[in-house]
């Protein structure tokens, strides 16, 4: 048997770095599934890697992609198909106000003027300082508390020009 | 008193979702009832008995949806639980998730049982923190309890339970879309047949259900089907979660029993109008549903037959009230909107038709419209029409076209005089008016 010619030597795994302490919690995960389907883990995996990082780097795809074994294609497509992933830093503190229909039937309008006011930023931008970054979004199933928005993962409902000052003062702290 | 309840009987407490709270009122009675004294088809004749319409908007059958999978083919079954709550208005499962996150979990056994599934999921969207940690809190509490795991309550039956958190994409809370996104893959819907209850997830049999539709699964195991069939009406039988939201005194979300007067409720559970207005128009079952104005709604029930009759439906249950002065030319602006957001990109009449009527309304509240846009508006609506693989394009069709059809005048004027036929306002008691902020 000849040795292998250059082209054929599969291409390294690159070394665990970004996602290697993430690992066992990854595999306690995959034992309440039916059986090898580790590309269901794809989803979970890229949430729990953005929670730690605040967003995805390319680094982290390259890991993913050894450890699950899915095409890095499927991975991209993932990203950028949902709208919580962001493979670019945002603030400290996602603002995203909803301006769907209930929430305008109630003020979002008048909501996301007063952020941008307040912050002189208008959506989509963040802060010089990098504290805020302000997003508007469709309905996150808050309408009878409407105006409200989700501050990171926590919803602020029933908002008005004090309650917003006051939460804006706290984070800001 | 809007009839009897089967989810909000119980007071709220800090701790009423709580394992121990649940078992108090009577829980996982109907789960051990079940196992030890029920075949699997038993159950589901039960649930056909029942009547029971499903709960996500289309109100299928949900013992004839179960019925379908083939108990002996040989293959693993799956449950899909779709808490993938994102139809505009629509915030009910949000109630359910986080009060009664045992019920949802009871109910899910019990349909894994009568499809005979090893393995069952549930899939939350990505937004919901709250419901997501008190549900994944819920699941291991049911498993430590045994309830959940290897040889449930000792009966030889084992189920693990998959909580699956999305990413934010509506177009997931669409089933096939749902079982894409769950593979891992991005949300696009996939052309049916075959249909999901014969190759779905991981291209095996499998039954989705919404929220609620699993949360009625333990009543009507307990009562039995015939007993739930008497709370209702005969072709809606049992209850609806109704998440009611605009202007309107006290939105919030309600249970009712089909049947109930839609006017009382709106004017007497739920406060009436703001500000004291008149009613313009109910948007009755999430944006996806046919507007209904005031005159619509005389003597009306809540119900799917009397909202059939109206020519709507009542969908997801998510009711958006909408008071006279409101600008209907930039309501649909900004239903318009979020279709073309979320629209998935796949079918080209949804991708590019999609934004196409956001511009043309765009340029009507801009001021600049034409008048052929009207006629526009309406031919994008039709080419979409059954010409996608889901319903996303043609739901955005029938909301525009259904405001088109009530309140034309109002388009015609904002075309012809580039100003709104009111003063353009959405809002009745703006909460950020008297800071003057505007966008």
């Amino acid at each position: 048997m000849t040795a292998p010619t250059s082209h054929e030597t599969p291409m390294p795994k690159p070394p665990m770095q970004n996602i290697q302490h993430l690992i066992p919690e990854f595999e306690r995960w995959k034992q309440r599934y039916p059986s090898d389907f580790t590309g269901s883990l794809t989803i979970p995996c890229l949430r729990r890697i953005q929670e730690e990082r605040g967003y995805i780097a390319d680094s982290d795809i390259d890991e993913l992609v050894a450890y699950l074994g899915v095409p890095r294609m499927q991975v991209d497509e993932v990203i950028a198909f949902y709208t919580q992933f962001t493979r670019v830093p945002l603030g400290n503190h996602h603002l995203q106000v909803c301006h769907n229909l209930s929430c305008s039937l109630r003020g979002a309008e008048g909501l996301v003027g007063y952020l941008c006011a307040k912050l002189g930023i208008q959506p989509g931008e963040t802060t010089a300082d990098g504290k805020f970054t302000l997003s508007t979004v469709e309905c996150l199933a808050s309408c009878g508390t409407a105006p409200m928005m989700m501050v990171n993962d926590t919803y602020h409902e029933n908002l008005t020009p004090a309650s917003v000052d006051a939460l804006l003062e706290d984070l800001s702290k | 008193m809007s009839g009897r309840k089967y989810f909000m009987n119980f007071p709220v407490t800090d701790s009423s979702h709580s394992l121990a709270a649940y078992k108090a009122r009577g829980g996982y009675q109907s789960l051990q009832k079940a196992l030890t004294s029920m075949q699997p088809t038993d159950v589901t004749k039960e649930v056909a008995a029942s009547g029971l319409l499903g709960h996500g908007g289309a109100a299928f059958p949900a013992g004839r949806k179960w019925g379908v999978i083939k108990l002996t083919d040989g293959e693993p079954h799956y449950v899909c639980m779709n808490a993938d709550e994102g139809e505009p208005g629509t915030f009910k499962d949000r109630w359910l998730l986080e009060h009664v996150p045992h019920l949802c979990i009871e109910g899910l056994i019990l349909a894994s049982y009568a499809i005979m599934g090893r393995h069952a999921f549930i899939y939350i969207r990505g937004e919901f923190d709250l419901p997501f940690r008190r549900l994944r809190d819920a699941i291991e509490e049911a498993y430590a309890a045994g309830l959940l795991g290897e040889n449930i309550l000792g009966t030889g039956y084992s189920l693990d339970i998959v909580l699956y958190r999305g990413a934010g994409s509506y177009v997931c809370g669409e089933a096939s879309a749902m079982l894409a996104s769950l593979e891992g893959k991005k949300g696009w819907p996939r052309n049916r047949p075959p249909r999901l209850t014969v190759k779905g997830l991981y291209q095996r049999p499998t039954v989705v259900n919404n929220v609620e539709t699993l949360a009625n699964i333990p009543a009507i195991i307990g009562e039995g089907g015939e007993t739930f069939r008497k709370v209702g009406l005969p072709k809606s039988p049992g209850t609806q979660m109704i998440s009611i939201s605009g202007h309107l005194v006290r939105p919030g979300v309600y249970e009712i029993e089909y049947g109930y007067s839609w006017e009382k409720f709106i004017y007497e559970d739920c406060g009436g109008i703001l500000g004291g207005r008149a009613l313009k128009c109910v948007i009755p079952g999430g944006v996806s549903t046919k507007i209904l104005d005031a005159n619509e709604l005389k003597g009306r029930t809540l119900d799917h037959n009397s909202a059939l009759a109206a020519g709507s439906q009542i969908g997801s249950g998510g009711m958006i009230v909408i008071a006279e002065g409101t600008c209907m030319v930039r309501v649909a602006r900004v239903i318009q909107r979020f279709y073309h957001h979320e629209s998935c990109g796949q079918c080209t009449p949804c991708r590019e038709g999609m934004g196409w009527m956001e511009r043309i309304l765009d340029r009507i509240v801009r001021g600049e419209g034409r008048p052929e846009d009207i006629d526009r508006l309406y031919h994008i609506s039709t080419a979409n029409d059954g010409t996608t693989i889901c319903s996303l394009g043609d739901s955005a069709g029938y909301a525009c076209s259904a405001i088109l059809d009530h309140y034309r005048d109002e388009f015609e004027h904002f075309i012809t005089h580039g100003r709104s036929m009111y003063d353009g306002s959405l809002t009745v008691e703006d909460p950020f008016a008297a800071v003057g902020a505007t966008t």
